[in-house]
């Protein structure tokens, strides 16, 4: 349990870590935009709101920066991210809380979906080496040189403008109402079908060429020359000996990989006007609504450390070595 | 060199031409408007025109620069930083490299996107280099990862052990003994990071946080994008850039796979 509890407490220094920038952020850069915002927005605040945005904002110079960030600590324990511009008066805790899940249910399915796949594509390339899956290595490095959201572009000028076949953008059709019928799940459906593929073709290539990498390497291990002495059969060789040392790179890359896919994908439910995370961060980047964009960016950072401790679980499970020093 | 390494070459010393010279040999000023509004690629226009008649080919032209600059600028500067903070930890050991490990994982886990977004649009001018520095602040930690872990499976070698016992200072060994056996994982890490940086220069670009008033591959993409390009069916316009940011991005890593494969032979090429 050791390399558990080393692993959670790594994952709360960085939450910690996270939440100071949040904090530092504001106070360090030049300028003072939220100040302005507030002018702007004058009496259509109240006084709990500003309060507020005081405290997150660090706009009450006669406070010390330790009391200031003592202050900001009680808010976000209370939930209290201050209120969205964009969506004035939505407090941004609610515009984060309807979005979420559709960012989690389409990155978290994707990243999924690719990371099995380019495994399973990158055991047979490793170990069918000099075979016709060679080629598949020029092609998987030309998609992984493609920009998220410019596939993105392309899918949907291809399957949606030139070819009408789905739709390109947002999470479910205009008129629906949001509750478990068959028509809207559907339509969810249909609409995730173009970001979702965007996402698995741009992201699968990296698992395919890291996977690749390491199963050719461990097939030149003696363990593997034992194991074809003995006469077991290629599957057996392929998948319990070599592909199952080969992937333990690739499950603690996820955890390091995981950061740069959520961004690419972020990206991507702007281009698809996706009602999920991205899509908000977007729209607060557009009117400058600093309250969402830092709200987006702890919102997004927790959620990749809890699927960091997830993959560990699962490295611990396919790793014995890390299970005998506890 | 194989022949991926060397595609690899000429794609990059292609496109650090087009960066120099491309001011020049842009037929059009990139930004100036004409009568020709959104026409497809024609003999006048190679990459066709804009909703305002901007000339396409010249603004990819112009746009190269910006792109390569950044690319440069993070390279150098996320390299030098990721081996002062690996070098150093992978050769120390102890405290310091418990803190060093920490401090570089923390900024891998962190997702680099969101944070570089929030910094940039709170600047007051983002220009090119301005933007360079930041993303170079979180490119260095998966270089000093990989050199640490590279460092400690040095530090203990013999040829490491004879200068200590020799009494070499400590910098001198870093310097002349430890560096020059890690130029490999050096060099990729470089190659990394250059691609790291300029995806991440685009999209920033693409997004609208960075000053639209230099060119980059990105600043076109983005004016297709709010100009709904893509509804009109101009196609001519966010293809080239994003067809040359792919090959830009692929010859990187043609040239990483080079390095790879002369620092790790199991990865060459199987001889029948």
């Amino acid at each position: 349990m050791t390399f558990l509890l080393r692993r959670a407490s790594f994952y709360l220094i960085t939450l910690w870590a996270a939440i100071t920038a949040n904090f530092l952020l504001p106070r360090l850069l030049p300028g003072d935009p939220v100040q302005a915002m507030i002018t702007k927005l004058g009496g259509r605040l109240n006084s709990d709101a500003m309060a507020s945005l005081y405290i997150l904002f660090g706009l009450d110079e006669k406070k010390s920066i330790w009391e200031q960030y003592v202050d900001y600590w009680g808010a976000l324990l209370r939930g209290d991210l201050g209120l969205s511009f964009t969506f004035f008066p939505t407090p941004v805790a609610d515009v984060l809380s309807q979005s979420l899940p559709w960012t989690l249910g389409l990155i978290g399915v994707t990243t999924i979906i690719a990371f099995l796949l380019g495994t399973l594509i990158g055991v047979y390339a490793g170990w069918k080496r000099g075979s016709w899956m060679d080629t598949l290595i020029p092609v998987t490095t030309f998609l992984s040189s493609i920009p998220y959201f410019w596939l993105g572009l392309i899918v949907i000028s291809v399957f949606s403008v030139t070819f009408p076949l789905l739709p390109a953008s947002g999470g479910y059709a205009a008129g629906l109402v949001p509750e478990w019928s068959g028509e809207f799940v559907g339509s969810v459906l249909e609409h995730a079908v173009l970001p979702g593929i965007t996402i698995v073709v741009s992201s699968v290539a990296g698992w395919i060429l890291g996977m690749r990498n390491m199963m050719v390497t461990v097939t030149a291990e003696d363990y593997v020359l034992v194991a074809r002495a003995k006469g077991l059969s290629e599957k057996r060789i392929m998948f319990a000996y070599a592909a199952r040392n080969a992937v333990l790179p690739s499950i603690s890359g996820f955890a390091l990989s995981l950061g740069f896919i959520v961004g690419g994908a972020l990206l991507v439910e702007m281009v698809f006007s996706y009602p999920g995370l991205g899509y908000v961060l977007f729209q607060g980047i557009g009117a400058k609504d600093y309250p969402l964009m830092q709200g987006v960016f702890l919102v997004i950072t927790l959620a990749v450390l809890v699927a960091n401790l997830l993959a560990d679980v699962g490295y611990l499970l396919l790793d014995p070595r890390t299970r005998r020093e506890g | 060199m194989n022949v991926k390494t060397k595609l690899g070459l000429g794609i990059l010393s292609f496109f650090t031409v087009i960066g120099v010279i491309g001011d020049w040999i842009a037929p059009y000023d990139p930004s100036a408007m004409s009568d020709d509004l959104l026409s497809p690629p024609s003999g006048a226009h190679w990459f066709g025109t804009t909703m305002t008649g901007q000339d396409i080919f010249s603004q990819v032209l112009v746009g190269t620069r910006g792109v390569m600059v950044v690319g440069l600028v993070c390279g150098v500067l996320a390299t030098v930083l990721s081996i002062v903070v690996g070098v150093t930890a992978g050769f120390l050991g102890g405290a310091a490299d418990e803190a060093l490990s920490a401090l570089s994982n923390v900024f891998l886990v962190i997702p680099a996107l969101p944070l570089i977004i929030i910094v940039a649009s709170m600047l007051p001018s983002a220009d090119t280099v301005l933007i360079a520095a930041v993303i170079s602040l979180t490119a260095w930690a998966w270089g000093a990862r990989v050199l640490r872990a590279q460092t400690l499976s040095l530090r203990r070698r013999d040829f490491v052990e004879a200068a200590r016992a020799s009494g070499e200072r400590t910098w001198r060994i870093i310097v002349f003994e430890v560096l020059p056996n890690l130029m490999a994982v050096i060099a990729s890490g470089f190659v990394g990071t250059v691609i790291f940086a300029v995806m991440l220069q685009i999209t920033l670009s693409f997004v609208g946080v960075v000053s639209l008033s230099t060119w980059n591959w990105g600043t076109i993409l983005f004016w297709a994008q709010s100009n709904q390009a893509l509804g009109q069916g101009a196609w001519w316009w966010f293809v080239p850039a994003g067809l040359c940011i792919a090959l830009l991005g692929t010859a990187l890593a043609l040239i990483n796979f080079g390095i790879d494969e002369y620092a790790n032979p199991r990865l060459r090429k199987v001889r029948a």
